[in-house]
C-alpha cells in the first residue's frame, strides 16, 4: 500500500523534473518526495482517529485514577498515561502541580513528564512507516522504560526536598480534587468528529515544519553524506559515539517529528541501532525550553540530578542496543 | 459576566483569549475579559492542562481552545 508513495516521487522526481536516476540531487529529492508525502498522509489519518478515540479521555481522570496506588503500579501506569496523552511543554507546570495536590509522588509525575513527548501517535506514525515494526517496538518500550526508572530514581533520593516553594505548597496543601470535571464523559458522534478535527488541525499546523525540516536534513545526508564516512568514523560503535550523541541531541530542540527521518537515514548510512535510539531520545525527551519551564518546580539542584539522569539512562540504552547487536 | 482565560501565556493561551474576544464581540454582551496567568490562581481553579476557559468562576473547557462559535454557545 505504501509503495504508491514510491512510485509517486518516481513519477515526479524522473518523470515531471526529468532528473536522471543516478544524480545525487535525484536521489535527495526522491528521499524527499516519497518521504513527505507519505507521512503527511499517515499523519491526517492517524492524528484523527487516535483523537477521536481519545476524545473522552481527560487529564483530570487520569490524576483521579494514579493517586493513592501503589508507585511501583504508579510509575507504570503513569508512564503508559503519558505515552497516550499529548504533551505541550506549557501545560507541564500547572500539570506537575495539580499531581502533587492529589499526593501522587513527584516519582510518578515525573515518569508521567519523561514519556509523553518521547512517545506519542506522530511518533509511531513516523517510525512505523520509516524504520519499520521493529525498532517501533524498541522505541516505545525504551521510552516507557525511561518514564519508569526515572520516576522511581526522584522518589528514591526523594527528591521532595528540592523543590521550590510554589511546589513544595502544592505538596502541602489539601485542595479538593476533582471539583473541575469540564469535560462531559458521554461525547456524541458529533462531540468526537469535532474534537478530532480540531486535534488533527492543532497538530498538524505544530508538526509539518518539523517533519519538512527533519526530512530535508535526511535527504541532504543521504544524498550527500557518504556511507563510509558514517561506517568508519561511528559505525563499529565506539564507546564513546553514544554519550556523545546524547550530548549532542540535547542542545537540538526538536520534537520526534523532526528527529525520525534524520535517525532513518543515519540508521540507513550504518550508524548503529544504539547510537541512534540514544540521539533520537535525548533530542526529544530533553531540551533547554523545557528545563527553564521546570525551573519554576525544582530548585538547580534538582535540575541537574534530572539533567544526568536522562543522560545516563539514555546513554546506558544506547550501549546496551549497540552491545546485543541489535 | 466575568470570563477569565488561564494560562502562562503559550501561543494557545493568546489565541483562546482571541477567540473569546471576538464570541464576546460579537454577541454584544458586557463581558469582563481576564487573562489569568498566576500559577497559584491557575491552580486554585483546579486546571492541570492550559489554556482553560471560565466563566462567572466556572471552568468551561481546559486544554483546548474552543472556537468562538462555541464560545458564544457557552455564554449564551
Amino acid at each position: 500500500m505504501l509503495s504508491i508513495f514510491t512510485r509517486l516521487a518516481d513519477w515526479i522526481v524522473y518523470s515531471v523534473f526529468g532528473m536522471s536516476p543516478e544524480s545525487r540531487l535525484a536521489d535527495g529529492l526522491h528521499f524527499f518526495v516519497e518521504d513527505t508525502t507519505k507521512i503527511f498522509a499517515l499523519l491526517i489519518v492517524m492524528i484523527y482517529l487516535i483523537a477521536w478515540v481519545r476524545a473522552a479521555v481527560n487529564i483530570e481522570r487520569v490524576r483521579d485514577y494514579l493517586s493513592g496506588r501503589h508507585r511501583v503500579f504508579g510509575y507504570v501506569a503513569a508512564a503508559s498515561f503519558g505515552a497516550v496523552t499529548p504533551f505541550c511543554s506549557c501545560s507541564s507546570i500547572p500539570l506537575f502541580l495539580g499531581f502533587t495536590q492529589a499526593r501522587i509522588p513527584i516519582g510518578t509525575t515525573m515518569s508521567f513528564l519523561i514519556t509523553s513527548p518521547i512517545i506519542n501517535e506522530v511518533a509511531i506514525v513516523l517510525l512505523g512507516s520509516l524504520l519499520g515494526v521493529k525498532f517501533t517496538v524498541c522505541y516505545v518500550a525504551v521510552g516507557i522504560g525511561a518514564g519508569v526508572l526515572g520516576g522511581a530514581f526522584i522518589d528514591l533520593i526523594k527528591a521532595e526536598k528540592y523543590l521550590t516553594a510554589l511546589a513544595a505548597t502544592a505538596h502541602g496543601s489539601t485542595v479538593a480534587t476533582g471539583h473541575a470535571n469540564p469535560d462531559p464523559v458521554k461525547m456524541s458522534f458529533r462531540d468526537r468528529h469535532e474534537f478530532a478535527r480540531d486535534e488533527l488541525k492543532t497538530i498538524f499546523r505544530r508538526v509539518w515544519k518539523w517533519v519538512l525540516i527533519g526530512v530535508g536534513l535526511g535527504a541532504l545526508l543521504h544524498g550527500f553524506v557518504p556511507e563510509e564516512f558514517v561506517v568508519e568514523h561511528l559505525g563499529a560503535g565506539q564507546w564513546w559515539s553514544v554519550p556523545a550523541a546524547t550530548l549532542l541531541g540535547i542542545p537540538l530542540y526538536s520534537n520526534a517529528s523532526g528527529v525520525i527521518p534524520v535517525a532513518e537515514s543515519l540508521l540507513n548510512k550504518g550508524l548503529p541501532v544504539g547510537t541512534t535510539l540514544a540521539f533520537m531520545m535525548s533530542t526529544v525527551a530533553a531540551s533547554f525550553p523545557e528545563f527553564m519551564i521546570l525551573k519554576q518546580v525544582m530548585k538547580p539542584k534538582l535540575l541537574l540530578i534530572f539533567f544526568l539522569l536522562l543522560l545516563t539512562m539514555f546513554t546506558a540504552v544506547g550501549w546496551i542496543f549497540n552491545l546485543i547487536n541489535f | 459576566m466575568k470570563i477569565q482565560i488561564l494560562g502562562t501565556g503559550c501561543p494557545k493561551c493568546n489565541q483562546l483569549y482571541q477567540n473569546a474576544q471576538q464570541a464576546v464581540a460579537e454577541l454584544a454582551v458586557d463581558a469582563e475579559l481576564e487573562k489569568v496567568t498566576d500559577l497559584n490562581a491557575i491552580m486554585a481553579f483546579g486546571v492541570m492542562v492550559t489554556p482553560a476557559l471560565v466563566i462567572d468562576g466556572q471552568v468551561k473547557t481546559s486544554g483546548k481552545i474552543p472556537s468562538a462559535e462555541a464560545i458564544k454557545e457557552m455564554i449564551q
